[in-house]
């Protein structure tokens, strides 16, 4: 009798066991590929940030802080980060400005409207990175951009619009890519809304402009922040973009990376600046997160 | 003069008319109800007279001033609607302070008042929740408080207790007839719920596809339905044939073995309709319908009877009294009062 039980038991708690292996084991290949493709390449770069490199001997097998050393000293790195979270911090700005007002305008359209415009604001991503960039290029490079151009021909500027080369340029054209990124994130916040609470405010007695400032507004807030981490992080890190537009001069912490991996082949050093990036975009977006729950937490979730 | 005038008031979409010259009069502190099937226009009208929606034609004139010229904003009518509609980033406290700071009233008055209102609908300790912590029984208060707080001339309740459940939702009923008789606001609700409009109005405007059917207080509306849909939207009734003649000035009205007196002068085919409650088991052998019970469910207070006669199925409801009450299959005798029964004549071709 005890003899069965027991065997009872044993079989109830190996069934248990694996009832709660079965999970992991059944994500088991998706972990494996995770692991592989992205925490093992980017452990590999973090130590590989602290390997020395010189122009003869190429990479070295130690451990020394010479790349954290050079980054922390050299002002040009710090002038580099500092163009790299200008530029992201803009972006971030411009999107917010324009993209929330363009999802409340969104989300108010009927079908037929909306489904063109949704079109028309994905349309950057649909359209290959190059492409889009060297667009702006055409219409702005130079005395014989097609826009600078036409303004010269017209006598409203006198010399061309500076665009190309410059961190304006980079500013505008990265807005173009994310402005969806913003869009689309604020125009869920806003599908959350209840469509009457409009008319409940007005009936209350408030004006358009004060429903969109204190009814509308705070509710897609948490739209708008996180659509802000969204667009910081991919402008921080972005590539293509500043590579045209910013050119050879203009570097941000993406050319640079990049720069050091293929041309100056110093790799260590590109390991260092793009550790540097990815913690302090971990850190300002996990900040960011904290914000966003900490303060909608109450009213929202 | 009354107090808010609807004239004629419509509403078309395209081809489609929504509420069709609706026009009704409603006095100082009074309460209506719309009632009605979904899409037989009661919302649109509520809408109409809150400015939501701009009417097609006619004219809404509120103590003799025409409401419909002006922003909805600048009405002054409280609004509760059946989502609620709070602000879900305010306090239930900023919820209903926002209409007073909206009329600028001082803040020491202002508090004053969010503190009287969330009183007033029981929830004096919850200035500080924010909604989205707040049962649905809760939220709906404080749209009910948000709404009051700024005095409004009309309160205007669209759908506001269908998302409660049943009890609580016949709490809310007793609740809101008191703190309408409290403060004596003019108030219009719009409801599918025969049982709510019947509690809570002084008079039920009964309405189907754009249409008014009937204006009338509860009472009268149950019992004496102006038309066959109001009879069928209010309750159960059962619908009977029956044959009238008309002898000497007498009318009776024979359906299967039953004969009434009745007053109306009918001639040929009837259609009689008569309340289950309103049917009685008769004593003896008298002059009334017969017919078996097919079916008997008990349901607390009273018992609900299916029995087949003669002129066909009835529903009969009988309380629960205490005593021996005919059991399935018997043979029972079934009678009630000819005032209690709604006679009009039977259209051509029906049976």
């Amino acid at each position: 009798m005890s003899a069965v039980l027991q065997t009872n038991d044993r079989a109830a708690a190996r069934s248990r066991w694996r009832a709660a292996g079965v999970p992991w084991f059944l994500s088991l290949p998706a972990l494996m590929f995770f692991a592989v493709i992205v925490v093992v390449p980017l452990m590999m770069t973090v130590v590989l940030s602290f390997h020395n490199w010189s122009e003869y001997k190429g990479i070295q097998f130690v451990f020394i802080l010479k790349n954290w050393r050079t980054m922390w000293v050299d002002p040009y790195f710090a002038e580099m980060f500092a163009r790299t979270f200008r530029i992201a911090i803009l972006v971030t700005l411009v999107t917010a400005v324009f993209g929330a007002p363009e999802a409340y305008i969104l989300n108010r359209m009927r079908p037929p409207w909306r489904g063109f415009f949704v079109l028309v604001l994905l349309g950057p991503l649909l359209i290959s990175v190059i492409a889009r960039t060297l667009g702006w290029a055409l219409l702005f490079g130079g005395n014989s951009g097609v826009v600078n151009a036409a303004l010269m021909n017209l006598g409203i500027i006198s010399s061309p619009i500076p665009f190309m080369f410059t961190e304006t340029g980079v500013v505008v054209a990265l807005s173009h890519v994310m402005m969806p990124f913003m869009v689309l994130s604020v125009w869920t916040a806003l599908q959350r809304v209840d469509p009457k609470i409009e008319n409940a405010a007005e009936s209350l007695g408030a004006g358009h402009f004060t429903i969109l400032r204190r009814v509308i507004f705070p509710q897609i807030v948490p739209g708008v922040l996180t659509g802000g981490i969204i667009v910081f992080a991919l402008s921080a890190s972005a590539f293509a973009t500043p590579a045209i537009i910013g050119g050879r001069r203009l570097k941000v912490a993406a050319t640079l990376v990049y720069d050091q991996f293929l041309d100056t082949l110093n790799w260590p050093l590109g390991a260092a600046v793009a550790t540097l990036l990815l913690v302090v975009l971990i850190v300002t977006i996990v900040a960011a997160n904290r914000l966003v729950e900490r303060r909608y937490a109450e009213a929202f979730r | 003069m009354p107090f808010l005038v609807l004239d004629k008031l419509t509403k078309r979409y395209g081809e489609h008319v929504a509420v069709d010259a609706l026009s009704l009069d409603v006095d100082k502190g009074e309460f209506i109800s719309f009632l009605g099937p979904s899409g037989c226009g009661k919302t649109t009208t509520l809408q109409m007279i809150a400015g939501f929606v701009e009417p097609s034609g006619g004219a809404i004139l509120l103590q003799g001033q025409d409401l419909a010229a002006m922003k909805p904003s600048r009405r002054g009518l409280g609004v509760v609607f059946q989502s609620y509609a709070l602000f879900p980033h305010m306090t239930a406290a900023e919820n209903v302070a926002f209409g007073l700071e909206m009329q600028k009233v001082g803040r020491a008055e202002r508090d004053q008042r969010v503190k009287t209102a969330l009183e007033l609908v029981g929830l004096g300790g919850f200035a500080e929740r924010y909604p989205r912590r707040m049962s649905g029984g809760q939220q709906q208060r404080v749209a009910l408080a948000r709404a009051l707080v700024i005095r409004p001339h009309i309160l205007l309740l669209d759908e506001p207790l269908s998302n409660l459940d049943a009890k609580l939702r016949e709490e809310m009923q007793i609740e809101l007839r008191q703190i309408q008789r409290t403060i004596g606001t003019t108030t219009i609700l719009v409801t599918h719920d025969q049982s709510e409009a019947m509690a809570l109005s002084d008079r039920i405007v009964v309405m189907n596809s754009g249409r008014v059917e009937q204006i009338a207080a509860p009472q009268e509306v149950y019992e004496r339905p102006a038309t066959p849909f109001v009879a069928s939207f209010l309750g159960k009734t059962n619908e009977l044939t029956g044959e009238a003649r008309t002898d000497a000035g007498k009318t009776i009205v024979i359906i299967g073995g039953g004969h009434w007196a009745c007053r109306q002068p009918l001639d040929g085919l009837v259609v009689a309709s008569i309340r289950p409650e309103k049917v009685a088991f008769a004593e003896g052998n008298g002059e009334h319908l017969a017919g078996t019970v097919k079916t008997r469910i008990f349901q607390g207070n009273h018992w609900l009877y299916r029995v087949e006669t003669a002129a066909g199925p009835l529903f009969v409801i009988r309380q629960n009294s205490g005593e021996a009450m005919p059991a399935e299959n018997d043979k029972v005798g079934l009678t009630w009062r000819a005032d209690d029964m709604a006679l009009r004549a039977a259209k051509e071709g029906r049976p």
